[in-house]
């Protein structure tokens, strides 16, 4: 009698009990909002997708929030910065900028740093999305040959910056070692057609700008903040020609940018084209139809815009000397159909002649200082002048000497270059203003005089007409001297 | 009374140690002249005065270190107790009596504990410098006793902490400074007595606030930004230490205290 009692009891309980988890479940399905992010259960594992630049990870989408394990590794190694010039990196992950890491809000991220056995020096990584002291800083100090282990809560949504915080800040910064974390907001970032990770950062070297070699980091040039380099991706080059980044006419493009600094603050520009939208400073606030949005040191930046007509866009910092004569230079390439009411293209060309035209000049201090090491062979001269091509000449005439059209004239295959060596040399040294036909193409456009030695003369010029289909004539330094000296 | 046989051996051995001592000495140690000294960039309150003392030229070679090791059984690579070696102690050795060929015999020995180092260096009748003893005899170029000031000096530091793999360079491969002293800069780190005395939390930026005598200057970083640099590099990384460590870029040397009433070790 009892015990039926009570099993009819124990029956209607179990009963309650799961009608209640029936109503529960059902109530499951309405989205529960959690007011603070800090409640938002991680449940699973998931090892994080790191990606090098230029490259981002997979998009979050509608995924839930998870305990997501960062492995990151710090190497610091030899790259170069750019043709000839040579640099010890200090690098999170194998590359400036690091690792792009990609979190939404609530994960709760353990990281593991480990600093490679070989590295002279101890590191550790403050993560400006971490909610806690030094962001991660205290917690990650690593020696050499070792691993450190914490873990941090994601709580606000937006684009961080991480860098190393061990001492002096400024040089590990200087070296490489900053890069992008995302938080992305519950539900992912609405869907694009091609997103990119490109980072800004300035570089201090003994030497000056394009002297070869391996260029130790200067610190009084980088307490002057006088960079010598000024790059997106850690190097001259990481995104024009063959590493430029592409989309198709009437995609949209997303671009997560980051400036690692050390000190410069970038004005960052996508000559042609309108960011349709600019995350400001990688947080929620919105901004529509921007030419040039700022991104402070130690910042970041998402930009969307949508690409209507084909083309090579050109991403620089606008603070434009950096982008001409120091690096920040990048390129995007779109290809497809032309739209001719959006951009019609040259309808036509006259000739206007203010007074007082004249040629430009580069500034000089009386005289130019000779390259201190003078090519030893033919290969040398080649690679010597292919390195000035790149930072004097490339930006105009282009990585194949292929000019750009009704702008500058092609160097490659070019009558009017292999026509006549000492005028070639001539514009180099004095500029040269007016128009030209050059391959039955007319050009009026003026070439600035150029500010280089001899040497280096000799050298581009012999690169260029060693080059592209050319003449393969041999330039030396006293056939420049001799024009020079006219 | 009857000397047991323990005792014997015991004192025999204490011969030959104390004669090699007075061997080691003379053949590879230099006096360092007592002095005052501002470290990093302290104020004028924290300036440390270190007394006279020897040192060796050299830091400890893979050669001496297999010496050592051979003699004292307990530190080999594989009878060494974790709490006094991590896992990286001796990595690189082929095994417990052999560096292998990849390491140099005069290179300098590394991925050895601090403990190891402290044994190392109480077997040669010595111990390892103290922070302010090891500042001191570092802070020479090759003509002035303190080049901190110079540029060139300090850029030749700042160099050699960005060049790769020099812990297999040969011992004496760099230069001999104003006191005898070879290799302080351009090989590897060393350790010290007291590496951990200055705390360095990680968080560089914060330490610069904290009320600690070496860091208090922090806001009157002038034209010796440089010195600073490089000092701060070399904190930096013994702050990042533990004492059972073992690193690939981490030697030490020996010194030995002149003098009796020698104050340097003040623990």
């Amino acid at each position: 009698m009892n015990s039926k009692l009570t099993k009819k009891i124990f029956l209607s309980l179990i009963m309650a009990v799961g009608m209640g988890s029936l109503i529960l479940s059902c109530a499951k399905k309405e989205k529960i909002v959690y007011e603070d992010a800090a409640d938002i259960p991680a449940n699973r594992e998931m090892i994080a997708e790191l990606t090098s630049p230029p490259n981002v990870p997979t998009p979050v989408g509608k995924r839930k929030a998870k305990k997501l394990i960062v492995d990151m590794e710090i190497l610091e190694q030899e790259g170069e910065m750019t043709n000839g010039v040579r640099y010890i990196y200090w690098t999170f992950g194998g590359t400036v900028p690091g690792s792009f890491i990609r979190t939404r809000v609530g994960d709760e991220v353990e990281f593991h740093l480990k600093n490679h056995p070989e590295n002279k020096l101890p590191h550790n990584i403050d993560l400006h999305a971490v909610t806690g002291p030094g962001g991660g800083a205290e917690s990650s100090f690593v020696a050499p040959g070792h691993e450190k282990v914490f873990s941090f809560k994601t709580l606000n949504p937006g684009l961080y910056v991480y860098h190393c915080a061990t001492a002096p800040v400024g040089m590990h910064i200087a070296n490489g070692m900053y890069g992008l974390i995302l938080v992305e907001p519950e539900g992912g970032l609405p869907l694009v057609d091609k997103e990119y990770y490109i980072m800004q950062g300035d570089f201090y070297t003994k030497g000056s700008n394009g002297e070869r070699g391996l260029q130790p980091f200067d610190m009084q040039k980088a307490v002057d903040e006088k960079a010598d380099y000024v790059v997106f991706n850690g190097k001259m080059g990481a995104l024009t020609g063959d590493n430029a980044i592409t989309a198709k006419v009437g995609e949209t493009v997303r671009l997560f940018v980051g400036n690692g600094g050390p000190n410069l603050v970038s004005s960052f520009h996508v000559i042609g084209e309108i960011f349709d939208k600019v995350h400001v400073e990688g947080g929620d606030l919105i901004n529509e139809n921007v030419q040039t949005t700022l991104i402070p040191a130690g910042g970041a930046a998402i930009v969307e815009f949508k690409v209507d007509v084909p083309g090579t866009f050109i991403l620089v910092d606008h603070s434009i000397f950096r982008a001409f004569n120091k690096g920040a230079l990048g390129m995007l390439k779109v290809e497809g159909e032309k739209n001719k009411t959006i951009y019609s293209g040259e309808l036509e060309d006259g000739i206007y002649q203010p007074e007082g035209s004249g040629i430009q000049k580069m500034p000089s201090n009386n005289g130019v200082v000779e390259s201190e090491i003078p090519a030893k062979s033919m290969e040398e001269k080649m690679e010597f002048g292919k390195a000035t091509y790149m930072q004097t000449c490339f930006a105009c005439h282009q990585g194949e000497g292929q000019g750009i059209a009704n702008a500058f004239p092609p160097l490659a295959k070019s009558d009017y270059l292999n026509a006549d060596v000492n005028r070639s040399i001539d514009i180099v040294l004095h500029g040269k203003t007016g128009e030209i036909t050059v391959n039955g193409q007319k050009y009026n456009s003026v070439m600035t005089a150029q500010t280089l030695s001899d040497e280096e003369v000799a050298n581009v010029l012999t690169y260029v007409y060693n080059s592209w289909g050319n003449s393969k004539k041999d330039v030396t330094p006293a056939m420049v001297k001799s024009v020079r000296n006219k | 009374m009857i000397l047991s046989p323990f005792f014997k051996v015991a004192f025999t051995l204490i011969g030959i140690i104390a004669v090699n001592i007075v061997s080691a000495q003379s053949e590879h140690m230099v006096t360092v002249k007592g002095g005052t000294y501002i470290p990093l960039y302290g104020v004028d309150s924290t300036a440390v005065t270190v007394e006279e003392f020897s040192m060796d030229v050299y830091p400890v070679t893979n050669k001496e270190y297999l010496k050592f090791v051979q003699e004292y059984p307990e530190w080999k690579k594989s009878t060494v107790k974790r709490l006094f070696a991590d896992g990286n102690y001796l990595v690189n050795w082929e095994s417990d009596e052999s560096f292998g060929n990849q390491l140099a015999d005069d290179a300098a020995v590394t991925n050895v504990s601090w403990f190891a180092a402290r044994k190392y260096c109480e077997c040669q009748g010595k111990r390892l410098p103290t922070v302010d003893e090891w500042e001191y005899a570092a802070m020479a170029d090759k003509s002035n006793p303190d080049a901190r000031k110079k540029e060139s000096y300090n850029q030749l530091i700042l160099d050699w902490y960005e060049a790769p793999k020099t812990f297999n360079n040969a011992i004496g491969s760099t230069f001999k400074n104003y006191w005898g002293i070879y290799d302080l800069h351009g090989l590897v780190w060393e350790w010290t007595m007291d590496f951990n005395s200055v705390l360095i939390s990680g968080e560089s930026r914060k330490d610069v606030d904290k009320d600690s005598n070496l860091f208090c200057g922090s806001a009157a970083v002038g034209a010796s930004d440089l010195m600073n640099y490089a000092a701060f590099m070399r904190y930096a990384f013994r702050g990042s230490l533990k004492a059972n460590y073992a690193i690939r870029n981490l030697g030490f040397r020996c010194v030995k205290t002149n003098g009796s009433n020698n104050k340097n070790l003040t623990y």
